[in-house]
């Protein structure tokens, strides 16, 4: 009797969820699904939730990854209608795979690295040269993540500045290789690791952690890209999505979160 | 009977109402065979031979048995006695440790991951009294065993608790009669009527950590030759490179295979002997 009770109750409350939902009966509720780079995490929440509340009945729903894990899921059949990645590899295999129109994908932000230490500093860093000191626990993107990736290459120019074997020695300090660059946030944000290296835009929220700069001459920029799929299920919100983006309060909202947008 | 007979037995009289049973059943066996032959079939049309010998298949491989080989015997080890005090010693809270033991079977392996490094990690709650004696577990292969051993050494100390507690009583009154301690009561009456049960915990416990993948990932991190175990390389080098992720899998689902049959005719034996 208690069961029927409790399921008649739970009947009710979802009955209520849904009508919760619907507020406005002449509205169709669609989804938008954006695949995104675990880097845009913030940003791109932002911009959905600002998207939501200007079109009444759509919910944007967003898959936060590796570029590279995006792009296999991409490649085996996932649904999506808009991809934004964080390095123009992953565009252009889409491209090559038909996936993406070879004109549909644009450069909408460009981002740079440093290095983050954790509070307190346990292991004494002062300057990038002091990574490749022994014992240093560093963590990495792995080298499929473009963030791993510009990271390898940073470090390899700066071997013309602390001479030759300097990025060897750095690479192998690393204890571990993440799947996506939060993940090297996190490890580095919860003390386990030495020093980490990162996108700017990442310690833009990371109270507590401290960076050490890498000179422009040494570093990057890493050019991300966005495209609507060929066989994006709602192309129109698609297209209106990549508007937003680009519109100024879009670029506004990449800014804050420490990004360098396209369209200042 | 063999349920798979009386499954497949051929069609009768009522043979309207088997379809209720039958069809059932084959979706779900579908969903179960399907994604194997899958990769049985494009791993063999990808190379298996080639990938499976690659340097990151073997290192990855290697790590694993030695981790996964590493934790089986520290659970039994360690997991023999306790199932021993579940089995045969009466004391308050015994109902609450056995919920304790338990649990890590249930908990999803994130969780299971997070918590190590919240007490084990270089800030965790344990984890800096380590520290200060010099020892820092995250990113390091104790730190993979450890993981394997949380989440799949209970499931030796329930079949080691099962076997331990089916012996007759009156047996170990004997003993005691004779003069046998503890020691004596496991090693010489315990261990060789309950090895069955010990060997079959022994199998489930090996599979689970060959298997261990998310509290690996959290605690130990994922570095090649260090941490990075079967699961990891298959999830992590899918996009480098499906063809070592496939063999891999294969060789996972082989190894899991050849343990599951031998705890199959474990069990069988177990059943005619005390039928």
């Amino acid at each position: 009797m208690r069961t029927a009770s409790a399921l008649v109750l739970l009947a009710a409350l979802l009955l209520a969820g849904c009508a919760a939902a619907r507020p406005d009966p002449e509205i169709q509720p669609r989804a938008l699904t954006v695949f995104a780079a675990a880097s845009l995490t913030d940003a791109f929440t932002q911009i959905g939730a600002e998207f939501e509340s200007t079109h009444p009945g759509v919910t944007v729903v967003f898959n936060f990854a590796g570029s590279q894990a995006l792009r296999t899921q991409l490649e085996q059949g996932a649904a999506a209608d808009v991809f934004a990645s964080a390095s123009q590899a992953e565009m252009e295999a889409l491209i090559a795979a038909g996936l993406v129109a070879p004109d549909a994908a644009q450069t909408f932000l460009t981002n740079r690295l440093l290095a983050i230490l954790p509070a307190g500093n346990p292991a004494g860093i002062e300057t990038l040269q002091d990574l490749a000191r022994p014992g240093v626990k560093l963590v990495l993107a792995a080298e499929e993540v473009p963030a791993g990736k510009y990271a390898r290459r940073v470090l390899e120019n700066l071997d013309s500045l602390y001479g030759p074997g300097y990025a060897q020695a750095v690479l192998s300090n690393a204890v571990s290789l993440e799947e996506n660059v939060r993940l090297v946030l996190t490890k580095v944000e919860l003390g386990e690791a030495d020093a980490g290296i990162v996108y700017v835009s990442d310690v833009v929220n990371a109270p507590g952690l401290s960076s050490l700069p890498i000179p422009d001459e040494y570093n990057l920029t890493a050019t991300y890209p966005i495209a609507a799929l060929a066989a994006a299920p709602e192309p129109d919100l698609a297209a209106e999505f990549l508007a937003a983006v680009f519109s100024p309060r879009g670029q506004a909202v990449l800014q804050a979160w420490g990004f360098t947008p396209v369209r200042p | 009977m063999n349920p798979l007979h009386a499954f497949f037995r051929p069609a009768q009289g009522k043979s309207r109402s088997d379809w209720l049973f039958v069809l059932p059943s084959l979706i779900l066996l579908a969903l179960f065979g399907l994604p194997l032959l899958a990769i049985l079939w494009r791993s063999l049309g990808d190379g298996f031979f080639q990938h499976a010998f690659e340097p990151a298949a073997l290192a990855a491989l290697r790590l694993s048995l030695l981790a996964s080989s590493l934790s089986t015997l520290l659970s039994v080890a360690a997991g023999m006695p306790l199932a021993y005090i579940l089995a045969h010693w009466k004391f308050r809270g015994k109902t609450a440790l056995e919920l304790l033991v338990d649990l890590p079977v249930v908990l999803p392996p994130s969780v299971a991951g997070l918590a190590l490094l919240i007490a084990f990690g270089r800030q965790g709650i344990f984890g800096r009294g380590l520290a200060l004696l010099g020892i820092q577990l995250p990113f390091t292969t104790a730190a993979v065993v450890l993981a394997q051993i949380f989440v799949a050494a209970p499931l030796f100390v329930r079949s080691a608790r099962t076997g331990f507690s089916e012996i007759d009583p009156q047996l170990e009154e004997a003993a005691y009669v004779e003069g046998a301690g503890d020691v004596q009561l496991l090693w010489h009456v315990m261990l060789p009527m309950a090895w069955r049960s010990l060997l079959a915990g022994v199998i489930l416990t090996w599979t689970r950590t060959l298997g261990e993948f998310g509290a690996t990932i959290l605690f130990a991190g994922n570095l090649p030759g260090r941490t990075q175990t079967m699961p990891l390389a298959i999830y992590l080098g899918l996009e480098r490179d499906l063809g070592v992720a496939l063999a891999l899998s294969m060789l996972l689902v082989f190894v899991s295979l050849v343990l599951l049959g031998t705890l199959r005719r474990l069990e069988k034996k177990n059943r005619s002997l005390t039928a």
